[in-house]
């Protein structure tokens, strides 16, 4: 696309003289004046940039973040080999990920006259077999995802269609439905799918008064974790009077475990602009930041070429539309501190401050950057906000439950089948996302529990898998929505050392402004080590501190809870207090019996060699660091348990597998 | 020969920020620390002279932040993803084994001056846990075993 669309010389729009249906005139036009060449000409370009005509092949490789770590880059190569070798005229697009990560990396291919079709695990030597069954029209089933919708376009035989997998089936995609789909760094397939619509009708047809209505109509809450009324929050901002706003995206994304709003950034990135435009339209913001992860290099990049696109194209900048509104949108990147994601403390690091939250009052929407109004919301909302502009509030209030609306975006992860992202209307049955999108355990293994809400939320256990998510639901079992990071554990997984990751985790990434949550969480993490170490060599006092310890360790969590200052202290002692109330037996297992039962905790683990399987080879004995393997060549040998350390190195390396740990 | 280089690359960013103020400076010490690998002391006080804060203040910002070094990375800078979906598919082992292979703590330099080691908290590749990147390139679904076998294809290329 031209850097002013245009179709002829009777078109006036220009950058000085902006026309507000241009994003109607891109899609249907052209509106200011009849020539059917020019029609002709937007309908025929449309369809191309649609797919729905193609005159070449074409290849689409995820090469999202996600489809990297699994080798999308060399998947590329191997194509781009393949077609040179082949002499084959084809276009090779990259998109961002689908959001089935277990799948990667993905290919997919539409050849000419035939519907675009999905494979899973292409991996560069898979590459030559695939393409040479769909360019002779044999396919092998093998890896097939399944098949697109396409209008007009001939459908490929005994092929399932893609939304049929279970994996996409149960899902609702409002907020993903272009990921992996669309060219990321191309604005024209976002507005021929009806990108920027809804931006162009909110300028033309709405006051901002009026958007805050529809949004605080439509139930959207903060996807972030807190879930507050994205409609009210705006209203607040709105109503206050200042010649400066500040519209602030938060794309932080600091939850270990939550990765929906990378793959939005990466695979859609005009979703969120004109999420993040459109709401700051309804503040009256100017300026809008988008604070993001430098650990995420590749969405900066998508965002950095899309922002200049909409620019280019007059959907950014001065005079938007000819409506009178103005917006400069600057990417912020994050430095790599999780405290961030707390509002306050994200508005510090903009200013170029320690990222160190401060007490509300004043709220952000009075005071924030600079002390101006500012409105912070995350990725995901500002993603759903599109979608409810051009479709209405009831159409978006209808999917969900009573306080809930719409749908969420998890992150699958963890001993899981099928991981990756899935969105699916509020209140669906936790079990369901788990064993119908993600497939179940893997490996024959029991479930044990889901943590969700990263190191501000809780696990869930097996007795209320059956949960209808939504806001409120997850509360009453000691969890919360949080970003929505699912991480599924099995009997392999020990609660207490979870418990003492997230702490730990916490512990680092306190900001050390506030005493119950810096000099707490220590404590606590402490507690929790005591727990899960120590049983060789263990004093007498240090035994009773862990038996003290256990007994403080809920009394602090609630101080904690109580007295800290921001949302992150708050919430810190959750993965202990979730874990303490449904896994206390296990809790009580490596403080009493000194046992981990699911034998992760390195120090509590009890060595020792089967007889009948030690051949008396002498290696594990020669390889013990401290000597407490004694035997004779041929002969079994044995683990003397007072000085055995646990390091595992005799597990490690036995060749007849007659270590075993208790 | 060393400081000339390092001179002019600084004296161009304080030509570019010029006229910056103080929330331009954690993007100075980003784009600093992009070209230079971290954050020398030389660096900090010209910062400081541009932005008109003393050292003390930039120093304050520059460690709260985990993304900031005061020390040069070795030539293959390894980060270990320690999220909770790593964790839970066994990082801290993959973590051990880096440690052990390459005889440094995390947060240090191999005396050779080859690798670095860094800690952190996610990557977001939480579907393919647990994952390394080393210079920008990522590996997934990595065992002890694995994780050697990476370290040996850079240890030949040197």
């Amino acid at each position: 696309m031209t850097k002013i669309f245009k179709c002829c010389d009777k078109c006036w729009h220009s950058e000085a003289r902006p026309c507000p249906d241009l994003v109607d005139c891109i899609l249907s036009g052209p509106l200011c004046h009849d020539d059917k060449e020019c029609r002709d000409k937007i309908s025929e370009r449309n369809r191309s940039t649609a797919r729905n005509t193609i005159r070449t092949s074409v290849l689409f490789i995820g090469t999202g973040t996600c489809g990297l770590a699994a080798g999308a880059d060399k998947t590329y190569t191997a194509v781009k080999k393949y077609l040179e070798n082949r002499k084959i005229d084809a276009e090779i697009v990259e998109t961002g990920c689908i959001g089935f990560c277990a799948a990667e990396p993905v290919m997919d291919v539409q050849v000419p006259g035939k519907k675009r079709i999905s494979f899973s695990k292409v991996t560069e030597e898979k590459v030559d077999g695939i393409l040479d069954g769909v360019f002779s029209g044999s396919l092998s089933t093998d890896g097939i995802l399944g098949q697109h919708d396409g209008d007009g376009l001939e459908a490929w035989m005994d092929v399932p269609g893609i939304y049929d997998h279970p994996f996409f089936a149960p899902q609702k995609r409002w907020v993903l439905p272009n990921c992996g789909i669309i060219d990321p760094s191309q604005i024209s397939e976002y507005i021929v799918r009806g990108g920027y619509r809804a931006f162009a009708s909110a300028l033309k047809t709405k006051t901002p008064s009026e958007v805050c209505d529809i949004l605080e109509e439509s139930g959207l809450r903060g996807r972030g974790g807190g879930g507050f009324p994205t409609g009210k929050k705006l209203r607040f901002a709105l109503n206050e009077k200042s010649e400066q706003k500040y519209m602030v995206c938060n794309a932080d994304e600091g939850d270990p475990g939550a990765f929906m709003d990378r793959a939005v950034i990466e695979g859609d990135p005009h979703r969120l602009i004109e999420g993040l435009a459109i709401a700051a339209y309804a503040v009256g913001a100017t300026k809008a930041y988008i604070y993001i992860r430098a650990e995420y290099p590749l969405a900066i990049k998508r965002l950095e070429e899309a922002l200049e696109q909409a620019r280019e194209l007059g959907l950014l900048g001065h005079n938007i539309l000819d409506s009178g509104f103005s917006l400069k949108i600057i990417i912020k990147k994050g430095a790599g501190a999780f405290v961030c994601g707390e509002e306050t403390a994200l508005i510090h690091s903009i200013e170029g401050k320690r990222g160190m939250p401060k007490p509300r009052p004043p709220y952000p929407s009075s005071s924030g950057i600079f002390e101006k109004p500012t409105v912070i919301d995350n990725v995901e909302t500002l993603a759903n906000i599109p979608g409810i502009i051009v479709n209405g509030p009831s159409w978006f209030n209808a999917v969900g439950t009573e306080t809930s609306k719409g749908t969420k975006v998890f992150a699958l992860s963890g001993k899981i089948e099928r991981t990756g992202l899935a969105e699916v209307a509020m209140g669906t049955k936790l079990e369901d996302i788990i064993y119908e999108i993600g497939g179940g355990i893997p490996n024959g293994k029991a479930f044990k529990a889901v943590q969700i809400g990263g190191p501000s939320g809780g696990c869930i256990p097996k007795q209320h898998i059956g949960i209808d998510i939504d806001y409120e639901s997850l509360k009453t079992v000691g969890a919360m929505m949080g970003s929505g990071g699912l991480v599924v554990m099995d009997e392999e997984t020990c609660m207490v050392d979870v418990a003492k990751f997230f702490m730990d985790f916490i512990q680092r990434e306190s900001c050390g402004k506030c005493i119950p949550c810096r000099e707490g969480t220590l404590q606590m993490l402490d507690i929790l080590k005591r727990i899960t170490s120590g049983r060789r060599g263990e004093t007498e006092t240090a035994a009773l501190q862990r038996f003290y310890g256990i007994v403080q360790l809920g009394k602090l969590a609630m101080v904690i809870k109580d007295t800290s200052l921001c949302g992150l202290g708050q919430t810190a002692p959750n993965p202990v207090l979730s874990t303490l109330r449904w896994f206390k037996d296990e809790y009580e297992e490596h403080i009493y019996n000194r046992k981990c039962p699911a034998k992760v905790c390195q120090d509590l683990k009890v060595f020792s060699i089967n007889v009948d399987a030690c051949k008396g080879c002498t290696l594990c004995a020669k390889k013990c660091p401290v000597d407490a393997i004694q035997g004779s060549l041929k002969n079994p040998h044995y683990i003397i348990e007072d000085k055995c350390v646990g390091c595992g190195t005799c597990l490690n390396v036995c060749r007849f597998d007659a270590v075993v740990v208790a | 020969m060393m400081t000339t280089v390092k001179d002019s690359f600084l004296d161009e960013i304080i030509e570019k920020y010029s006229c910056a103020d103080r929330d331009s400076l954690i993007p100075i010490l980003q784009e600093v620390q992009e070209k230079r690998g971290y954050l020398s002391q030389e660096a900090i006080t010209k910062i400081g002279g541009l932005l008109n804060l003393p050292a003390s203040k930039i120093y304050g910002v520059a460690t709260f932040y985990n993304q900031f070094r005061f020390k040069a990375l070795g030539k293959y800078h390894i980060q270990i993803c320690r999220g909770t979906a790593c964790h839970v598919k066994g990082s801290a082992q993959i973590l051990l084994t880096l440690e052990q292979e390459l005889g440094i703590s995390a947060g240090e330099t191999s005396s050779d001056g080859l690798f670095s080691l860094e800690v952190v908290a996610c990557i977001g590749a939480c579907g393919l846990a647990p994952v390394i990147s080393v210079n920008g390139e990522y590996y997934a679904n990595l065992t002890p075993e694995k994780t050697r076998k990476v370290l040996e294809d850079y240890r030949t290329r040197g």
